[in-house]
């Protein structure tokens, strides 16, 4: 198993390298000037091309991907040409709001869409499989700014229960936090609650009709112990695969989730920078995620030999 | 079945208390001291010198202080000035600085720190860098007082330090003001109303201000820009909200307190809340502009951009941008609309129905044979995507023109008009922006209209008799004599359509009037001071 882990850890080194590549070249290649939006509407084209020298945006390709390849080796993401900040202090303000908005929707989805896939394949083919399955067409349908609305609209303006919008930090006590999170979390775990439902139904009833289940059965275990014991740990291969491929889901959802809902996190300041064409604060973040979703397929990859003591690396 | 529920119940359980126990009024806690602000766009960037962005002139205004300030009528009056005298000739101002400057890390204002700021702005701003032109010479006399002398009695130097808008001319630190004006100053040290925190500062999310109990304000009550600038909070923080739904939602749950540049399309629910005041200034507004390339065809030919006139409707773009009858006015003044400056002359072409047999004879005069017409269309932004749409279409049915429709976002917009390539090698035909009436409202700060050729801003329009004009107009010794010189720029300006201008409607601020009071009223820029936590 280590050493599965170690060659898979140095297979991540080329996969960062093309991402780094990629980034640099899709940025430079792509049309829009951060000068031109720093020197603002009214600035001259004189003004605009004296901040492009400035910032070295007029440098050679090749010499400008150097820098930033040198950079990156020192383990230097680069400075927001906007807020000349370093682009690792930005990620460090955005990454509590991002990372509790992540858990908080894995929760979410979890605990609802795990009971409600096992109890639809349990009951498949009746009323309850056809109501949490119409939920899930509906979750997967539903835009996540529209669920967002709805639920502001509701929880926030009417009921006054949640506030419209914005994160407070876990430093300033538990309860606000969560409390900041929990329409948030619940708008961007619709649509994960929706996928995970579907596969654990799935799962769930292919393992179900298995003979082992009914042998179970035949010696005398309740309910609860064949769907929680027999059936669901044996169906937990596919789920926890959902799970993590659900995470690249995951991470487009909460840029809008953090728009709609106002959470200062990495998914605002991705598209901000877009926007802007703050080129080291996209290069750094693309790296972030593309770090992050390598380590979370290691982690699931590992994870199935604890589901399944047949798996082995 | 009944085993499944109970355990599903009692996992849902802890969830539903704890929504529950957290459920209680929002806004219950608010400190009340503290002002909640939800501006146009967010401080990203924290000199406003080195950007011409509003929103950094907002920042700029809340930390620095300025010379001259306008007050509520867009009158010039002192701020930083005590007092001022002018030599017969009109060529030397000398300007005495008033008791009690000082900076925010206790320093005593200067001279010097005016000389090189004013300096440092000059090679930057459109109206500052027209001023430095005349300008003979800028010096500190003593620690109070600063003479500035001109070549020639330039009469825009007051109005020019008193401009609000975007590049204001602030006061800084000598030690920021000698920064390369290309390059952002590090430190953020003012003198003006609010200190800046920068320990708090979250670009993209949130900037803090607090009081500065060290600023002492001029007696006179405040008035626009100008008067005591009293802070009566202690803490300012402007909470940037990309998704305009979200900032009227905020607004209407007492979230926030003022939401700065709330979107058309909210204002009718926003008029309806109780609590909420909707606020515009008189002079406040944004003009539409249709910006053409003078370099290439067919746009190079003076028909062709006559031609123009006779296709663009203009009260279909305001009642697409500001449905609200009462915010919109169809104006066809270069200069803007309810300003000194208005004036319609020579725009009968434009005024009068549309032609289009007209305008096919101009373009075919202009020698356009059906090559195509490159629009930039930016698709992401809040006015200039519909207005882009209205536009295709009114070309659209014109029925001759061979539209190239380019749809991209607002940055690649700002990128690709500079580029002075042919249209079919990147460059362009046609993009839409839009300019604020404070700015229109004088010809020299006016950078769309001005014909400087190779200077002039994007679209390069070209006529020395026109830039003649506008400098005459700087030099005018009084208003009277501006408002002749500008009915003869209006009709240079239709007779050579160096841009097309449409529309001009008005944005109002919303504030929740049950909570706040003594909101400023102003045209762009908006100041926290004066404002009362009720």
């Amino acid at each position: 198993m280590t050493a599965y882990i170690l060659r898979r850890l140095l297979a991540t080194i080329p996969v960062m390298a093309f991402v780094a590549l990629f980034v640099f070249l899709l940025l430079h290649l792509t049309p829009g000037d951060p000068a031109a939006v720093i020197a603002g509407d009214e600035a001259s084209p004189l003004a605009v091309a004296a901040i492009r020298q400035k910032l070295g945006l007029d440098r050679p390709i090749w010499e400008q991907f150097g820098i930033y390849v040198g950079n990156l080796l020192r383990g230097d993401l680069g400075t927001s040409i906007f807020s000349n900040l370093p682009v690792l202090t930005l990620v460090k303000q955005r990454l509590e709001p991002t990372v509790v908005l992540a858990v908080s929707t894995l929760i979410v989805a979890v605990l609802f869409a795990v009971p409600m896939g096992v109890l639809a394949a349990w009951k498949a083919r009746t009323a309850a499989d056809r109501i949490i399955m119409g939920f899930s067409v509906l979750g997967f349908a539903v835009p996540v700014f529209l669920i967002g609305y709805v639920l502001i609209y509701l929880f926030a303006i009417k009921l006054h229960w949640f506030p419209v919008q914005g994160y407070k930090p876990i430093s300033e006590g538990l309860a606000a936090a969560a409390r900041s999170i929990v329409l948030p979390a619940f708008a961007l775990g619709m649509v994960y609650m929706a996928l995970i439902a579907r596969i654990t139904r799935a799962s769930m009833m292919e393992v179900l009709s298995q003979d082992y289940i009914r042998t179970a059965r035949a010696k005398g275990a309740s309910n609860t112990a064949v769907l929680l014991k027999h059936a669901l740990k044996n169906a937990a291969v596919p789920i926890v695969t959902v799970i993590g491929i659900g995470l690249a889901l995951l991470i487009s959802g909460v840029v809008i989730t953090e728009t709609v809902f106002n959470i200062p996190g990495l998914g605002r300041l991705t598209v901000d920078a877009i926007l802007k064409r703050d080129y080291p604060i996209i290069q750094g973040l693309i790296i972030l995620f593309a770090g992050v979703k390598v380590i979370v397929n290691l982690l699931v990859d590992i994870s199935y030999a604890f589901f399944d003591p047949r798996i082995r690396y | 079945m009944f085993v499944l529920g109970k355990r599903c119940l009692s996992w849902l359980a802890p969830l539903v208390v704890a929504v529950t126990c957290l459920s209680s009024p929002v806004g219950a806690s608010a400190e009340p001291k503290v002002l909640r602000v939800a501006m146009h766009a967010d401080v990203r960037t924290l000199d406003p010198i080195w950007t011409t962005q509003t929103i950094a002139a907002i920042h700029g205004m809340m930390v620095y202080d300025t010379l001259f300030a306008e007050d509520y009528d867009r009158h010039p009056k002192p701020q930083m000035v005590d007092s001022w005298t002018v030599s017969p000739d009109r060529k030397v101002y000398t300007f005495k600085l008033r008791d009690g400057l000082k900076f925010h890390d206790g320093t005593a204002v200067t001279s010097k720190d005016v000389v090189a700021s004013m300096q440092r702005w000059g090679k930057r701003d459109g109206a500052g860098k027209q001023l430095m032109i005349y300008t003979k010479s800028l010096t500190a006399k003593d620690d109070k007082t600063f003479e500035w002398v001109l070549t020639e009695p330039y009469g825009m130097l007051i109005d020019t330090l008193a401009k609000t808008g975007t590049s204001i001319p602030f006061v800084m630190r000598e030690k920021e003001a000698l920064v390369d004006p290309f390059q952002q100053i590090q430190e953020v040290v003012g003198s003006g109303p609010f200190r800046f925190k920068r320990d708090e500062w979250v670009p993209g999310s949130k900037t803090v201000y607090t009081k500065f109990e060290g600023y002492v304000p001029r007696k006179e009550p405040a008035s626009g820009h100008a008067g005591g600038k009293v802070v009566k909070v202690d803490r300012v923080e402007f909470i940037w909200m990309a998704d305009p739904q979200t900032a009227q939602s905020a607004l209407v749950a007492g979230e926030i307190d003022y939401l700065e540049n709330p979107a058309a399309d909210f204002l009718p629910i926003l008029k309806a809340t109780p609590g909420i005041k909707l606020e515009v200034h008189p002079a406040s507004g944004t003009m539409g502009i249709i910006q053409m390339n003078h370099l290439y065809p067919p746009f190079n030919n003076v028909k062709a951009r006559q031609a123009m006139l006779y296709l663009i409707s203009n009260a279909d773009y305001v009642n697409t941008i500001s449905p609200d009858k009462s915010l919109q006015t169809l104006c066809y003044s270069y200069f803007g609309c309810g300003v000194a400056m208005e004036t319609d002359a020579g725009s009968e072409p434009y005024k009068g129905p549309k032609n289009i047999a007209k305008a096919k004879q101009l373009f075919t005069e202009a020698g356009y044979k059906g090559e195509p017409i490159t629009i930039l269309q930016a698709t992401d932004h809040q006015y200039i995507a519909p207005a882009n749409l209205v536009m295709i279409q009114q070309l659209r049915k014109a029925g001759f023109l061979n539209l190239d429709l380019q749809a991209m976002d607002w940055g690649t917009v700002v990128s690709r008009r500079a580029k002075k390539e042919p249209p079919a090698q990147g460059g362009w035909n046609i993009f839409i922006t839009g300019t604020t009436v404070q700015t229109s409202s004088n010809p020299i700060t006016h950078v769309a209209l001005s014909m400087g050729c190779d200077k002039a801003w994007f679209g390069w329009p070209c006529d020395k008799g026109f830039q003649d004009l506008r400098e005459k107009w700087a030099f005018a010794p009084d208003v009277q004599t501006r408002k002749q010189i500008a009915v003869e720029l209006s009709k240079r300006a239709y007779e050579l359509v160096p841009y097309i201008s449409f529309a001009q409607w008005r944005d109002p601020v919303a504030y929740r009037s049950d909570k706040i009071s003594g909101v400023l009223s102003v045209p762009s820029v908006p100041p926290m001071w004066n404002i009362e936590k009720k």
